[in-house]
């Protein structure tokens, strides 16, 4: 890992240009995805970390062309060179797989309740390698041995609701390497599992990256998650990218308010027990009413009056690979994890 | 998180459109309703012709000024006999739900307040109720009891108490967990006085909604059964032995069938667009039963 | 699975016993008696009561049920006291014609109702599912004897394609059999299509919304799988209840089609029973028809088991 943006190493894989999603709602237009600009190199690995309702989901969503009916989609999400928001359904479907994949967040939903393990990975080796049925069958229990997955000949047969939630996952991402993806998108894969099980699904994607030389993009609200993890790091909020850094570079030097305060919101290992969570106070912005200003500004301890004025734009003044969006930047390195407590 | 904003966009099927679109229909569905019921109800002094005066000599006549909407096989009136069928259909229609919202409503706010073995006992019955196809039940009761048109409210009043009682429960099931019934139950409430002040008032705008339906359901059955010939029995006119006597001219007058069909049509068509609506203002899950 | 066939076992006992008991009670709301029906006004006092003993109308009411569903149990039904047929006969004789009725039906309604809550479900909201809603909610406003008469009008009285009576067993001329069931199938159908219809398109659009659905796009599925197999399969399982549940109504329904198309059925029988006042006859049709719908809707409950593999597996 490298302290350079990843898109410069080579060519990208995925480039997000000017990405903003809107979806109507009784009260307005919700701009959930408000002008995005990302790129990932194949192999390379991006964590996008916000808080809920901060529109990362829908970046992803948007990334694989996967948003609801009523949502419309501004920019351009280019994928290998070709423009995915534009591409007709039946080419996107034969990206789909051998090289765009995905792990959704809870496996009790995105597992069909009524297929077997079996046909709902057989069914995407046929659709895309063309394989016959006994020859599916083998390549299939072999991915689930591959993702760790005990006794995979019996599982095939079995349906989802036989199995424990950490297993589904497990299922669900055989299912999403089965076809060998360039990008893989894991949006919160572990939220809706034990924390026991959580480290053990982050290693095995990690270990699967890595052996695939797969790219990957890492949706999580959890700051703790990215670290270590990715090759580098954006975080959103209400809708934008506030802050985007090589991931040791952002740990060692985090320069918006929003992330110190994401930081902070991490459980500690070493906190006395039955002590409340630290949580960011306050509420993030309602996104049908935009604010003229910084939208982190009312629960910015650092905002002022021209905070709530003027919306500052992500640049990178220092040329350092580490664009932020904040009028006060924080200055100086940090010297603990834990010092920032608001 | 992500859940959330997916929820949200379910959320997002704007209803006020689907209503405002709905406004005409329904109120034209009111005003049918509305016709129908004042000319039942006024059926005796309106200046029309008696529906049951035979006129040999103008036998199946099409509309002239002497008769409206034409004559029957036997020279009736037919205005006349739409409208005095009207009254049948509508009394049937009206009084057969009566029975069956009153029941049901009490077994199913008593099955669904205080459960137990009462509330088994009741949803057994009604099982044993729903057991039987309506029409078999109805046709069965009236052939033993005669054929008279309290029989016939009766008889369809009855089959009407399992879905009453159904919905009546479910929505006590409901609502007796809600707040203001246990509020009402810490601060001392007899179980009558909460069922009859606090669940029976919640309890009372679905089974409206329903009612409306059954009205619908019952006029057709009440159709059906008057159409076999073992309705009301002639020389009453109604709408269902009109259309079954209209069916023996389809070929030489077919608007004698037809006449009586399209007032059924749309005034079964108006109770289900009244009710429906009804139900998806007061029905919080789409698409319940 | 074990389990749950046990508890619906458990109940369907009860509620067949209680069908029993509710059948022979109507029969006994008659007024005057049996015997008065069937010697009539000249009957003297004596040949009645020889009758009633006969019978066993003198006994005690429960005695009588008791006698009753014993026979009953023993596939006596009684006779016709018209024709002397017995009751088991004159039904086994027409079910044949009702079955393929309502299975034709059946089908026809849903090969109209299925394809049409996709085309819905997929495009909901849009101009097509609204006038496919409305026209579905408007059909569910026609009773049957209405649509029998219209389509007789139509394609009988004005275009003479099809014709509206002149029933033929199958076995004598399957052709001519299945002609003249066109008519009444497709009547029966027109009242099947639209409630199969709505359930299924409320359903599928519940189960579109669904992650593993979103799921079944990503893993670039052809959308006719995605529709057929992801997203039917599971919206299925409340179709099948609400066939169930419509069995009820097709009953009915057959009973006035049956009547206005001549059709020799359970249904036929029933309202010529009735007509003439042979009330064995009614009793045993009212009996058989009442278990036989309990009966199917236990069926459909087990289908129900099957077809959900979290039902199958016990987890209920």
């Amino acid at each position: 890992m490298s302290g350079v943006v990843s898109g410069a190493v080579s060519a990208p894989l995925l480039s997000v240009e000017g990405v903003a999603v809107e979806l109507p709602t009784p009260r307005g237009r919700l701009r959930a995805v408000d002008k995005v600009d990302l790129a990932l190199a194949p192999g390379r690995t991006l964590g996008i970390v916000g808080e809920s309702g901060c529109g990362k989901t829908m970046l992803s969503r948007a990334i694989l062309q996967l948003l609801p009916k009523r949502a419309r989609l501004e920019g351009r999400v280019m994928f290998g060179g070709r423009d995915l928001a534009t591409l007709d359904p039946e080419s996107l479907r034969r990206l789909r797989g051998p090289e765009l994949a995905v792990v959704f967040q809870d496996p009790m939903t995105s597992l069909n309740p009524v297929l077997t393990i079996g046909t709902q990975i057989i069914e995407t080796l046929q659709a895309h390698l063309g394989m016959d049925a006994t020859t599916a069958f083998k390549r299939g229990t072999e991915l689930l041995a591959a993702v760790g997955i005990p006794a995979p000949g019996q599982r095939m047969r079995q349906y989802p609701h036989q199995l424990s939630g950490g297993m589904r996952q497990r299922v669900a991402i055989a299912i999403a390497l089965s076809c060998e993806p360039k990008l893989l998108v894991a949006d919160e894969p572990t939220t809706a599992l034990d924390v026991t099980v959580q480290a053990q699904i982050l290693d095995l994607l990690a270990r699967e990256q890595q052996r695939r030389h797969m790219a990957m993009i890492l949706i999580t609200h959890d700051l703790g998650v990215v670290a270590g993890r990715t090759d580098e790091v954006a975080v959103m909020y209400a809708g934008r990218i506030v802050e985007r850094a090589p991931t040791p570079a952002l740990f060692a030097r985090m320069r918006m308010p929003y992330t110190e305060a994401l930081l902070a919101a991490i459980p500690k290992l070493d906190s006395a027990p039955h002590t409340a969570l630290p949580a960011i106070p306050g509420r993030p912005p309602d996104p049908t009413r935009p604010l003229p200003g910084c939208s982190f500004a009312p629960r910015c301890r650092y905002a002022d009056e021209l905070c709530g004025r003027a919306k500052p734009a992500l640049e990178d003044p220092d040329d350092a690979g580490a664009p932020y969006a904040c009028w006060h930047p924080i200055s100086g390195a940090r010297t603990s994890w834990s010092a920032s407590s608001p | 998180m992500a859940v959330l904003e997916i929820e949200g966009d379910t959320a997002l099927v704007s209803p006020v459109r689907k209503r405002h679109r709905l406004g005409g229909l329904f109120l034209a569905a009111v005003a049918w309703i509305v016709l129908i019921g004042l000319a039942a109800i006024l059926a005796g002094v309106l200046p029309i012709q008696s529906p049951t005066d035979l006129d040999m000599l103008a036998r199946r006549e099409p509309p002239s000024a002497a008769h409206w909407l034409g004559t029957d096989q036997l020279g009736r009136d037919m205005l006349s006999r739409l409208i005095y069928g009207a009254r049948i259909s509508l009394t049937v229609g009206l009084l057969a739900p009566v029975i069956g919202v009153s029941i049901g409503a009490c077994l199913g706010m008593l099955a669904g307040y205080f459960r137990g073995r009462l509330e088994a006992f009741i949803v057994g019955g009604v099982d044993v109720l729903l057991a039987f196809p309506p029409l078999v039940f109805a046709l069965a009761v009236t052939a033993y009891l005669g054929q008279t048109v309290l029989n016939i409210t009766l008889v369809i009043g009855i089959l009407g108490i399992p879905a009453f009682t159904r919905v009546a429960r479910a929505v006590t099931l409901s609502l007796s967990q809600r707040e203001f019934v246990v509020a009402a139950r810490a601060l001392g409430a007899t179980d009558s006085r909460i069922l009859v002040r606090e669940l029976l008032p919640n309890v009372a705008l679905p089974l409206v909604a329903f009612f409306l339906l059954g009205v619908a359901v019952t006029i057709v059955v009440e159709g059906a059964l008057s159409f076999l010939g073992l309705g009301v029995p002639p020389p009453a006119p109604s709408w269902g032995s009109m259309i079954g006597e209209g069916r023996e001219s389809l070929d030489i007058a077919p608007w004698l069938a037809f006449l009586p069909a399209l007032f059924m049509f749309l005034s079964v068509l108006s109770f289900n667009i009244v009710g429906d609506t009804l139900r998806a203002l007061t029905d919080p899950r789409p698409g319940a039963l | 699975m074990a389990k749950f066939v046990g508890q619906r076992l458990a109940y369907l006992l009860p509620v067949l016993l209680a069908v029993s008991l509710l059948t022979f009670l109507i029969a006994s709301l008659l007024p005057g008696d049996l015997a008065y029906t069937i010697l009539g006004d000249q009957a003297t006092p004596e040949k009645l009561a020889a009758l009633r003993a006969q019978m066993g109308l003198d006994l005690p009411i429960w005695q009588r049920y008791g006698l009753w569903l014993w026979d009953v149990l023993h596939g006596d039904l009684g006779r016709s006291f018209r024709t002397g047929e017995t009751v088991v006969n004159a039904v086994l004789d027409r079910l044949p014609v009702s079955l393929e009725l309502m299975v034709l039906a059946e089908l026809i309604g849903l090969a109209i109702g299925i394809p049409l809550a996709i085309l819905c479900a997929v495009k909901s909201g849009s101009a097509t599912d609204r006038f496919l809603t409305g026209l579905a909610f408007g059909n569910l406003s026609l009773p049957s004897f209405l649509v029998a008469i219209l389509l007789i009008f139509l394609f009988a009285v004005q275009l003479n394609w099809l014709p509206a009576t002149g029933w033929v067993p199958f076995g004598e001329d399957p052709l001519v059999n299945l002609r003249s069931f066109v008519l009444p199938a497709l009547t029966l159908a027109f009242a099947e299509w639209p409630a199969l219809m709505r359930v299924l398109r409320s359903d599928m659009i519940a189960t579109l919304q669904e992650d593993y659905i979103a799921m079944a796009r990503a893993k670039g599925l052809r959308p006719a799988r995605i529709l057929l197999v992801h997203a039917l399969k599971p919206s299925s399982l409340t179709l099948v209840t609400v066939t169930g549940i419509n069995i009820g109504r097709l009953i009915g329904g057959a009973v006035i089609v049956e009547s206005i198309f001549a059709l020799p059925g359970i249904g036929r029988l029933l309202v010529g029973a009735i007509q003439a006042r042979d009330f064995i006859i009614l009793q045993g049709v009212v009996l058989f028809v009442a278990t036989g719908f309990v009966l199917v809707n236990f069926i459909v409950d087990m289908l129900y088991a099957v077809l959900d593999p979290r039902i199958r597996h016990g987890r209920a």
